[in-house]
C-alpha cells in the first residue's frame, strides 16, 4: 500500500510501511527547506556549541576552585582561585552574549524557512486545480495555511532549540564528569538506560494523540469558519442553540484529546525528576565512599553531584517540546501531502508563448469524466471562429460550465485536447492563457481592498483613469461613486454591503479592463437588475465585436446579441446554430425561447 | 488595515495583572485545582531545596570525619527526598491537568456563543481570521498559561525567595552577593514588558491578517485562476509574511535581550561566590560543606531564576491573547431580546414598514437614510415584490425583518407588534428567509432543509412529509440523485453543489421552515429558465396562504405577487398590480422591463387579459 498526497489524511491507522512513507516524505520537506539555510545553520551551531560548553564549565571551575583554590590560598596564593574566579566570569558573560546571539540566529533560520514554506504552500495551492479545491474543501487548505504552519513555528521557535541545546548540554555535561572523575560519569551512562525506555513509552504512547489532536483541532476550526461567513443563514433560522450545542461536543473532544496529552505529560515529566534524583542519590553515595578512601576530592562530588543535577534539566524542556514536535510532525506530514499533491492541471513543461491571440478556440476529441469516472463530457468536436459570439444555453447540469472551465483551462479534458490558435492550452505559457482567455463566474467574489483594487485584479499595472473607464464602460461608475469612500471604499468593511448584482458589476468591471481574446461568461449577470443587464449587454455588444466570448445566461436575453447558440443536454451540444434559425426551427431552442419570451414583460 | 483599528493605544490599556484578572470568572471552578496544584509544585521545590541541607551535614560531619557508616541513612535520606520531589511534580500535573483544559473549552464556547449572538454589523468589520486566530491560538496559549505558566511563575517566585533565606543563612555575605546581583534582573524584567507586549500583539494581529489572506487567496481561488493573478495575491500575501517575519525577528530580539540577562547575572554571581566563598572558608569563616550546600542550593535556584524571564514573556503573550478575547466578548450587542418579549401563538401574518428608516452607522453624513421611511403594509396571504434597483436598499429591507439589522427608525409590526418587542428566536420562527447567496453548511441535504424545524423528532414521518414538500416546492429533485440522496453531507465539507442548486435548497429550507412570513432575497437568481418556472409554479401554492415579500429582479418573480412596491431612493414611490404600474409608471418599466415600448404595450395587455380570464375562471 503507498498514500500519496493528502490521502488518507484523516486516518490514524497507518501500516508500518505506510507510516514510513509519509515520515520520509516530510523529512524531505524538511530537508530541502533548511538545505538554503546551511551556511547560517552551521553559525548557529558553532555558536550554540561554545554557548553550551562555556555554560557547562560552571561546576568544574568550582571544583578547581574548592580543591586547588583553597588550599593555594590556605598558603596565601591567590593565583589559582583568581584564575579560577576571571574564568568562570569571562566563561559566564561569553556563554550568555552567545546564547543571546543564537537566539536571533535561530530566529532569523525559522523565519527564513516559515517564509518559504508558507510560499509554498500558498503557491501550491493557487497551482492545484479547481477540482481539487472543490473536493479537499476550503476549510481543510486553510488549516494546512495557519494551524498547521502554526505547529511548525512553535517547533522551530521552542522545540527544536530546545532538543539542540538539550543535547549539546548532556553532551557537554557527560563530557566534563568522565574527565572529572568515571566512576561518576558511568553512573549517568547507566541512569540513560531508564531515560532511555521512559522516553521511548511517552513517544509511542504521545504519537497517536498528538495526531488525533490535530484532526479534532481541524473539525473544530471548519465548524467555526462555517459558522461565521453564513452568519446570516444562522441568524435567520435560529441555529444559534444546535450549532452551539455541537461546537460544544466538538470542543470536549478536542478537550478531551488534549487532556490525555496532559496526562501522558504527567507520568513522563515526574519520571524523568525521579530518575535524575535517584541517580544523584547513588553519585552522593558511591562518591560519599570514594572521598573517605581519598580517591575524590571534595569539590569533584560537588561538581558531580551539580552536573548530575543539571544533567536532567534539559530533559524536562525536551519534554515539554516533545509536543511541538509531534504537533509539527503530524503537520509537516499533512502539508507534505498537500505539496506532494500533482496538480491535475500542470503547467507547461516548455511553455509556448502566444503574443496576440487570435481566439479560435478547438476542441478536439475532447471527454471529461471526473476522478471517480463519473463522465460529464462524452467524447466531441467543435469550434469556436475567432471573433464569434456563442451563446451556450441548456439546463442546469447539462455541462455547459463544465466545457467553459476547459476552455478557461480550470479543468484538462480526460481524453483529447482544447486548443487555442492551434496552440493546446496544456502547452500554452500561463501568462499568456491567462492574458488570452478570461473567464468571470456567478460568485463575483471580492478580495478585501478597495474597489479599485478589486477592478485592477484585471490588469494590475492599470492607472485609475482605466479602473474608472471600465467601471464606467458596465455601468458600475454610478454606484461606486455613491460610496463612501467612492472607489477608495473598504468593500471589505462593507462586505456585506455590497450587493450580490454590484458584486457581479465589480467582477465584470475586472473583465472589461482585462482586455483577452477570448471571455467567457458563466451567469456573470445573473444577479444584476434589469436597466443594469441593458447596460452590460450594449457594453458588450462593443466589447465582444472584435473577440470570442463564450456566455452562459439562463435569460435568453444574451441570445440576442450572440452570433450564434449551441444548446446542450446531459453533456452534449444537441442544437448548433444562429440565433434566428434556431428560434424559426422547432428544436429545444425554439421552446426555450418560446418560454422565455412569455415570461417577459 | 484591520489591525489598526483592533489596537488599543498602548497608554490606555489597562495593566497586565488587571487584565489576567478578568479571566476569573471562567477560571473560578478551577481555582481550588489551580492552588492544589500550586501546593504541590512549591513542595516540590522545597524539598529540591532541603537536599542541599543534608549535603552540608555529610560533608561536614562523616565525609570530614571518616565515618562510612553514616554514608547510608545520608544517601537514602536523598534519594527518599528525590523521589518526595517526584511525586509532588506528578502531583502538580494531575491537579490542573481536567480544570484547565475545561476553562480553555468553556472559553471557546463562549465566545463562539457570543459570536453567534452578535449581529451581521459586528461580522461585516470583522474577517474571520481574525476570529478564528482567537478562538484558537489565543485561547489555546491561555490554557497553558493557566495549567502552567502562573503557576510556575508564583512558585518559582516563591522558590526563589525561599532559596535567598537560606543562602543568607548560610552565609550572609554570600547571600547577599548572589541577591545585589539578581536585581538587574527584576529591573531588566520590567522594562521587557513594555517591550515586549507590544511587539506581542502586533505580531497577533499580524498573523491574523495573515489568516485572512490564505483564507481570502482560498475562497477566492476561481477569480485568481480567472485572471492567472496568483503571483500578483502571492506578492500581497508575502508582503504581509514579510511584516510577520519582521515583527517576529524584533520579538526574537527582546526575548535575546532577557536570556543575556537571565544567565549571564547569575553567572556572574557564582563566579563572585566562588572567589568569596572560598576566601571565607580559608579564613575559616565557613566550612568546606556549608561553601558545597551553598552551591548546590544556587543551582537548584538557577532554573527558577532562568524560568522568570520565559514565564513572563508567556505571561505578557497570555495578556495579549486576553485582551483579544475580551475585544469580541466586550462588544455590546446592540441587537438584544426584549427584557418582557410577546408572544403571539398564532400569527395572522400582517407585516407592516411604519416609516421605516435606516442608515449604516459609518456611512457620512453628506448621504441620506439608505431607507429613508419606508411606509408599505403587507395584508396576511399577501405576496408583495419588493422592486428596484441595485442598491436601492431591498436587501436591507428584507434584512430589518427578522432584525439581522435594526431600524435606526420607524418599526417594522408583524401583527401590529414592533419586531424589536418580541424575542429573536420566536420573530425568526414567525418570519423566514432565504438568501441570493444560498449557505448550505456542512450537513446532510436532510437537515439542511429542516433546519428551521428543530420541533422534528429525527426522521419522523412528519419530518419526512415536511422535507418532501419542500423539495418538490423547490424544485430540488436533484438530491436523490446525490450518492446518498437527502443523506448527503453538502456545504463546505460536503458535495460541491452548483449555485442554483443551492439555492433551491435554500428556498426549499425557508419553505419547510413553514413561517407566517416569508422573506425571499431574489430566491430565484441562479436558476434556469425551466426551472424557474417549475419552481414558481410550486410556490404560488405555498404563497397563497403565507405572506411573503420577495426582492424580484424579474418580471416572472414579480408575477408571483399580488401586489409590486417599487423602491426608489429609499422610499417607496408606487405600489400597485404589476400590469398597473407598467402602465403607468416610468420608473418602474425601467427596472422591470426588458422590452421595447412597443412589445411591451401588447405583453401587458395579454398579461390582463390572462388574470382577468383566471379570474373570471375562479368566479364562475
Amino acid at each position: 500500500m503507498s498514500v500519496t498526497g493528502v490521502e488518507g489524511e484523516e486516518r490514524t491507522d497507518f501500516s508500518k510501511e505506510e507510516s514510513r512513507q509519509i515520515r520520509q516524505r516530510s523529512l524531505k520537506l524538511l530537508g530541502s527547506l533548511l538545505r538554503p539555510l546551511r551556511p547560517h545553520v552551521v553559525l548557529a551551531v558553532i555558536v550554540i556549541v561554545f554557548s553550551t560548553a562555556f555554560q557547562v564549565a560552571g561546576p568544574a571551575l568550582i571544583a578547581i576552585g574548592i580543591d586547588q583554590g583553597l588550599p593555594a590560598l590556605m598558603k596565601q596564593d591567590w593565583g589559582p582561585l583568581g584564575l579560577v574566579g576571571g574564568a568562570y566570569l569571562v566563561t559566564g558573560v561569553l556563554g550568555a552574549v552567545l546564547i543571546a546571539w543564537y537566539t536571533v540566529l535561530s530566529a532569523r533560520i525559522s523565519q527564513a524557512v516559515l517564509i518559504d514554506l508558507r510560499t509554498r504552500v500558498f503557491l501550491q495551492t493557487q497551482r492545484l486545480s479547481l477540482e481539487f479545491h472543490e473536493s479537499y474543501t476550503s476549510g481543510r487548505i486553510i488549516s494546512r495555511q495557519t494551524s498547521d504552519l502554526d505547529a511548525i513555528r512553535e517547533l522551530l521557535d521552542e522545540g527544536i532549540n530546545g532538543l539542540i541545546r538539550g543535547v549539546l548540554y548532556m553532551g557537554f555535561i557527560g563530557i566534563a564528569l568522565f574527565t572529572l572523575d568515571w566512576t561518576s560519569g558511568l553512573v549517568l551512562v547507566v541512569a540513560l538506560v531508564p531515560l532511555f525506555v521512559l522516553t521511548r513509552w511517552f513517544q509511542t504512547r504521545s504519537q497517536r494523540l498528538f495526531r488525533e489532536s490535530r484532526v479534532a483541532s481541524a473539525k473544530l476550526i471548519v465548524k467555526f469558519v462555517e459558522t461565521m461567513t453564513g452568519i446570516r443563514a444562522v441568524k435567520a433560522f435560529r441555529v444559534e442553540k444546535r450549532n452551539g450545542k455541537e461546537f460544544g461536543d466538538l470542543t470536549e473532544d478536542y478537550r478531551d484529546v488534549n487532556a490525555r496529552v496532559i496526562q501522558l505529560f504527567g507520568i513522563f515529566d515526574p519520571g524523568l525528576v525521579l530518575i535524575g534524583n535517584v541517580a544523584v542519590g547513588v553519585v552522593l553515595f558511591v562518591g560519599g565512599f570514594r572521598v573517605i578512601d581519598g580517591q575524590m576530592a571534595i569539590g569533584v562530588l560537588l561538581a558531580a553531584l551539580l552536573y548530575t543535577r543539571r544533567f536532567f534539566d534539559p530533559m524536562e524542556e525536551m519534554a515539554m517540546f516533545y509536543n511541538s514536535y509531534q504537533s509539527a510532525t503530524a503537520a509537516l506530514e499533512k502539508i507534505s501531502g498537500v505539496l506532494e499533491e500533482k496538480p491535475s492541471v500542470p503547467d507547461p513543461v516548455k511553455p509556448v508563448d502566444l503574443w496576440e491571440a487570435q481566439g479560435t478556440v478547438r476542441f478536439q476529441g475532447v471527454r471529461f469524466a471526473y476522478r471517480s469516472d463519473r463522465e460529464i463530457l462524452p467524447q466531441f468536436d467543435l469550434e469556436l471562429p475567432a471573433g464569434q459570439t456563442i451563446a451556450l444555453v441548456g439546463s442546469t447540469g447539462a455541462g455547459k460550465t463544465t466545457l467553459a472551465k476547459l476552455i478557461s483551462r480550470f479543468y484538462d479534458p480526460t481524453d483529447g485536447a482544447v486548443t487555442l490558435d492551434g496552440v493546446d492550452l496544456r502547452d500554452l505559457h500561463p501568462k499568456d492563457l491567462r492574458r488570452a482567455i478570461v473567464m468571470v463566474t456567478q460568485e463575483a467574489y471580492l478580495f478585501s481592498g478597495s474597489v479599485a483594487d478589486n477592478i485592477a485584479i484585471g490588469k494590475p499595472d492599470a492607472s485609475f483613469d482605466e479602473i474608472v473607464a471600465a467601471a464606467k464602460a458596465v455601468g458600475a461608475h454610478e454606484f461606486i461613486d455613491g460610496l463612501p469612500n467612492g472607489y477608495d471604499t473598504d468593500v471589505n468593511k462593507r462586505g456585506g454591503r455590497v450587493s450580490a448584482g454590484q458584486r457581479q458589476l465589480i467582477s465584470f468591471a475586472r473583465a472589461f479592463l482585462a482586455d483577452p481574446a477570448v471571455l467567457i461568461l458563466d451567469e456573470a449577470t445573473s444577479s444584476l437588475d434589469i436597466p443594469s443587464e441593458r447596460l452590460v449587454q450594449e457594453a458588450l455588444q462593443t466589447l465582444l465585436a472584435d473577440r470570442t466570448a463564450v456566455i452562459i445566461a439562463h435569460r435568453l436575453s444574451t441570445v440576442a446579441i450572440a452570433d450564434r447558440v449551441l444548446v446542450m443536454e446531459y453533456g452534449r451540444i444537441v442544437e448548433d446554430g444562429t440565433p434566428d434559425d434556431l428560434i424559426s426551427g422547432t428544436g429545444r431552442f425554439a421552446q426555450l425561447h418560446a418560454a422565455w419570451r412569455d415570461s417577459l414583460v | 488595515m484591520p489591525s489598526v483599528q483592533h489596537q488599543h493605544p498602548p497608554q490606555d490599556r489597562p495593566g497586565t495583572i488587571r487584565t489576567l484578572l478578568r479571566l476569573y470568572p471562567y477560571v473560578k471552578p478551577a481555582v481550588p485545582f489551580l492552588i492544589l496544584g500550586a501546593v504541590s509544585a512549591l513542595l516540590a521545590s522545597l524539598v529540591a531545596l532541603a537536599i542541599p541541607q543534608v549535603l552540608q551535614v555529610l560533608v561536614d560531619g562523616p565525609l570530614s570525619t571518616g565515618d562510612a557508616s553514616a554514608i547510608w541513612p545520608a544517601t537514602l535520606l536523598v534519594i527518599g527526598l528525590g523521589v518526595l520531589e517526584a511525586i509532588f511534580i506528578a502531583l502538580r500535573r494531575w491537579f490542573v491537568l481536567t480544570p484547565g483544559t475545561h476553562v480553555e473549552a468553556a472559553m471557546r464556547n463562549g465566545l463562539y456563543d457570543q459570536l453567534q449572538d452578535l449581529p451581521v454589523a459586528f461580522h461585516d468589520k470583522w474577517p474571520s481570521g481574525q476570529l478564528l486566530s482567537r478562538a484558537v491560538s489565543d485561547l489555546g496559549l491561555i490554557r497553558r498559561f493557566l495549567a502552567f505558566g502562573i503557576i510556575l511563575l508564583v512558585v518559582n517566585v516563591i522558590t526563589i525567595i525561599v532559596g535567598f533565606g537560606i543562602l543568607i543563612s548560610m552565609n550572609w555575605i554570600l547571600g547577599l552577593i548572589f541577591f545585589v546581583c539578581s536585581i538587574p534582573l527584576w529591573i531588566y524584567g520590567f522594562v521587557f514588558e513594555g517591550k515586549y507586549s507590544t511587539i506581542a500583539r502586533r505580531s497577533q494581529d499580524q498573523a491574523g491578517d495573515l489568516a485572512t489572506a490564505v483564507e481570502e487567496s482560498v475562497h477566492g481561488i476561481r477569480v485568481l485562476k480567472a485572471f492567472g493573478r496568483g503571483k500578483h495575491a502571492l506578492k500581497n500575501f508575502t508582503s504581509q509574511a514579510e511584516d510577520l517575519r519582521g515583527t517576529e525577528i524584533e520579538k526574537a530580539r527582546a526575548i535575546a535581550g532577557i536570556w543575556l540577562w537571565l544567565l549571564m547575572v547569575p553567572d556572574v554571581a557564582f563566579a563572585l561566590c566562588l572567589v568569596v566563598g572560598v576566601w571565607l572558608t580559608a579564613q575559616g569563616e565557613l566550612s568546606v560543606g556549608t561553601l558545597l550546600a551553598f552551591f548546590a542550593t544556587a543551582t537548584v535556584l538557577r532554573f527558577p531564576v532562568e524560568s522568570i524571564g520565559f514565564l513572563l514573556s508567556m505571561t505578557f503573550d497570555t495578556r495579549t491573547a486576553t485582551d483579544r478575547f475580551f475585544d469580541i466578548l466586550d462588544e455590546v450587542n446592540a441587537i438584544r431580546d426584549p427584557e418582557a418579549p410577546v408572544t403571539i401563538t398564532d400569527p395572522r401574518g400582517e407585516l407592516h414598514f411604519d416609516d421605516v428608516h435606516f442608515r449604516y452607522q459609518d456611512s457620512p453624513e453628506r448621504f441620506p437614510d439608505l431607507v429613508d421611511g419606508v411606509e408599505l403594509t403587507l395584508q396576511p396571504g399577501e405576496t408583495m415584490a419588493l422592486v428596484g434597483l441595485t442598491g436601492s436598499g431591498k436587501s436591507t429591507i428584507t434584512a430589518l425583518t427578522t432584525r439581522l439589522y435594526d431600524v435606526t427608525g420607524g418599526a417594522v409590526r408583524l401583527d401590529g407588534v414592533d419586531v424589536r418587542d418580541f424575542s429573536r428566536e420566536e420573530l425568526r420562527r414567525h418570519i423566514a428567509m432565504a438568501f441570493e447567496d444560498a449557505t448550505l453548511f456542512s450537513a446532510s441535504v436532510r437537515d439542511n432543509v429542516l433546519l428551521g424545524r428543530p420541533e422534528f423528532a429525527e426522521r419522523s414521518p412528519e419530518a419526512d412529509a415536511a422535507l418532501a414538500e419542500a423539495l418538490e416546492i423547490a424544485q430540488a429533485g436533484f438530491v436523490h440523485d446525490l450518492p446518498e440522496g437527502v443523506d448527503t453531507t453538502v456545504g463546505e465539507e460536503g458535495m460541491s453543489l452548483s449555485g442554483g442548486q443551492r439555492q433551491r435548497l435554500a428556498l426549499a429550507r425557508a419553505v419547510a421552515a413553514k413561517p407566517a412570513v416569508l422573506v425571499l432575497d431574489d430566491p430565484l437568481s441562479a436558476l434556469d429558465v425551466d426551472t424557474e418556472a417549475l419552481v414558481e409554479a410550486a410556490l404560488r401554492r405555498v404563497l397563497a396562504s403565507t405572506t411573503a415579500l420577495i426582492v424580484a429582479h424579474r418580471p416572472s418573480t414579480v408575477m408571483l405577487a399580488d401586489r409590486v412596491a417599487l423602491l426608489q431612493d429609499g422610499r417607496i414611490t408606487a405600489v400597485g398590480r404589476h400590469s398597473e404600474l407598467l402602465e403607468t409608471n416610468d420608473h418602474y418599466r425601467f427596472v422591470i422591463s426588458s422590452l421595447e415600448d412597443e412589445e411591451r404595450r401588447d405583453q401587458a395587455r395579454q398579461t390582463d387579459r390572462d388574470l382577468f380570464d383566471e379570474k373570471e375562471g375562479v368566479n364562475r
